[in-house]
């Protein structure tokens, strides 16, 4: 009796939350599909009282989303290849190699997980601009080919392979880059599985550095592609909300598929992503 | 291919743990590395493995010196207590791995995968992951995979420690039978005494990081070097007894009162010394003819034999008796032992003076008196 109490008020809980989270979505898709004039209207109108399938292709020929969706590819992929590859490189050498410095250098690497992103605007901005690479792919991507919390996921689990598992390996005719490829990369598949799912996320949902590094519209990704609905007469949400569910379809039915594997990363870190 | 180990030395921090080991191992011969826990003995496995580098010293396989050489060139297989099959790989996989490793065309590598299943008679699991196999098949897959590059070398550490006791038995049997048939020289790490003694044709007894004695087995236990190889090997244990001269071949027992004569010897020059009798070794008499007597503080039957524990002074002496005889707790009981089973050891060295089955006894004796 007691244990069917407190489930259900587990339940009431969640289907709480769940409502909270779900309510923008639903005010997305309803407003995605309402007139112009249905908009704004007081009391809110929750159901369009006619579906407007033409937003969506209004949305489309407000601004180039072929090219954005382009941009956002290419700035997803390429940041999640690079991201693996560092990741799966640090990883191993904090969790199996002995060199100077080891412990505080990832002490000090763990340290800047506790710094805002935001501090980190400027500064990045002044050596890209240093380098020369504003308003270019290089900036899109190069600043988010590594994540401390990512080496920190895998290095843990990497812990956690027995050591005879390398001795094996070894004697097999391994060497240590076999090793890492070959045995240590495919039991790591979850975790590697997690860290790209959560990199897919970020990176595709990515605003305010996209914004601040590109100025030309040819390099704009999707989220600040989506700025074009904001215009001198105001904003036309019906266009903005039919854009948005486009460019927010893809990481829905990517968590749809992948959600296990988020939730497990999530939970195995105790941090969030 | 002979393996031969020269002043071989590793040093961690300030612990020694293998200490100037010499010794040769000679080809197709399967060699125990035993000892208790700490003692040095995978520690040297791995040395000959070149997973870890000595501090000093040599190995050589053969004529050629491999002691700086990784592991990787070295050409052993190696086979784990905790078995170290790769999870994400299939049986076949993990068998065909080294394999992979070398770069043999597929098909080659196939055939002797199937061939190696055979000969450790798991070619029935091929697609199964190891975790789906039992400890004996997985620790078959694991010899399998050690065998299938034809190494010249087969180092086993503990494989069998994580096995339930009939499953041990049974492939203790099997890594005998296997490495027979494929001739391979072989070095095998346990702590278990009965299983080195059973497996092996040569036994290396280690302590401390010091091999104290190597010897066919039977032998180690005929005649043990020293007071540490007398202890280690039998069950129940060795006894020991102190004996300290008081008048010419007549001592006294330390810790009891009881004083025994021996027959006079020319190496009795000494003080004392230390006196192993196996228990089985020992045997009831009537009061008068025992080496010395005691009362019976405890008594167990375990399956064909009697264990009593016999109290004189302070001293307790266990000794294995015949089952049928009607000895009772708190009976007085008297031991006697045949004079050629006795071990006798200097308790300074803990060195071995004379005893058991001794051929060069007298040049022992020489030495020590």
């Amino acid at each position: 009796m007691r244990s069917a109490l407190s489930k259900s008020t587990i339940y009431i809980l969640l289907a709480i939350g769940a409502v909270f989270m779900l309510l923008p979505f639903v005010w997305m898709l309803s407003t995605s599909l309402k007139a112009p004039n249905e908009v704004m209207a007081m009391p809110p109108v929750w159901i369009p009282s006619e579906l407007n399938w033409d937003n969506f292709t209004e949305a489309l020929a407000v601004a180039p989303f072929d090219r954005y969706f382009v941009n956002s590819l290419i700035v997803t992929v390429i940041s999640t290849i690079g991201e693996l590859v560092t990741t799966i490189l640090a990883a191993y050498a904090f969790s199996r190699i002995n060199f100077f410095g080891k412990n505080i250098i990832f002490a000090v690497l763990l340290g800047t997980m506790m710094v805002p992103g935001e501090v980190l605007l400027i500064p990045n901005f002044v050596t890209l601009s240093n380098l020369g690479w504003i308003d270019t792919y290089q900036a899109l991507i190069v600043p988010w080919t590594a994540s401390v919390f990512a080496i920190f996921l895998l290095r843990q689990f990497f812990l956690g392979v027995p050591k005879e598992l390398s001795f094996a390996a070894k004697v097999d005719g391994c060497s240590e880059f076999r090793f890492l490829w070959y045995v240590m990369v495919p039991l790591a598949k979850p975790a590697l599985i997690t860290v790209a799912l959560l990199k897919i996320i970020n990176s595709w949902n990515a605003f305010l550095w996209p914004l601040i590094v590109t100025n030309s519209q040819e390099l704009r990704t999707l989220p600040v592609g989506l700025s074009a609905f904001t215009t001198e007469a105001g904003i036309k949400y019906e266009l903005l909300m039919a854009a948005s569910t486009m460019v927010v379809v893809p990481m829905l039915i990517l968590f749809f598929i992948m959600q296990k594997y988020i939730i497990a990363g999530v939970a195995r870190s105790g941090l969030k992503g | 291919m002979d393996v031969h180990l020269d002043q071989l030395t590793m040093q961690f921090n300030d612990t020694t743990a293998v200490d100037s080991i010499t010794t040769t191992i000679k080809d197709g011969e399967l060699v125990s590395l035993l000892g208790p826990s700490g003692c040095g003995k995978s520690t040297t496995l791995m040395l000959l493995s070149g997973l870890y580098k000595p501090t000093a010293g040599d190995i050589y396989f053969g004529d050629e010196k491999v002691t700086t050489m990784d592991a990787e060139k070295r050409g052993i297989g190696m086979v784990f207590q905790n078995y170290a099959l790769y999870p994400h790989l299939s049986v076949l996989k993990n068998i065909m791995f080294p394999l992979k490793m070398q770069k043999v065309p597929k098909k080659e590598a196939i055939q002797q995968v199937m061939e190696m299943a055979k000969l450790v008679q798991i070619d029935h699991l091929l697609d199964r992951k190891p975790a789906q196999l039992s400890g004996g098949q997985q620790q078959r897959v694991a010899i399998a995979r050690a065998l299938v590059k034809k190494p010249k070398l087969l180092l086993l550490d503990e494989p069998l420690s994580n096995l339930d006791a009939r499953l041990r038995l049974e492939m203790r049997e099997e890594i005998r039978r296997i490495q027979q048939e494929v001739g391979i020289t072989a070095v095998f790490v346990t702590h278990d005494q009965e299983e080195a003694l059973s497996i092996s044709d040569r036994v290396m007894l280690m302590n401390n990081g010091v091999l104290q004695q190597e010897n066919a087995p039977q032998q180690m236990y005929r005649k043990p070097e020293n007071i540490f190889a007398a202890s280690f090997l039998g069950n129940p244990p060795i006894n020991f007894l102190t004996l300290h001269k008081t008048e010419n071949n007549t001592y006294v027992i330390q810790g009891s009162s009881q004083t025994l004569e021996l027959p006079s010897m020319k190496w009795q020059t000494h003080e004392a010394f230390q006196m192993g009798l196996r228990p089985e070794d020992l045997y009831t008499v009537p009061e008068e003819e025992g080496l010395f007597s005691g009362e019976i503080i405890h008594m167990e039957t375990i399956g064909r034999d009697t264990l009593i524990r016999l109290q004189l002074g302070d001293v307790t002496v266990r000794a294995l008796v015949d089952p049928k005889s009607r000895l009772r707790v708190g009976d007085r009981c008297s031991l006697a032992i045949e004079p050629q089973e006795v071990h006798y050891f200097d308790p300074k060295t803990g060195e071995r003076l004379r005893g058991g089955n001794d051929n060069d006894a007298q040049a022992n004796l020489e030495k020590h008196a």
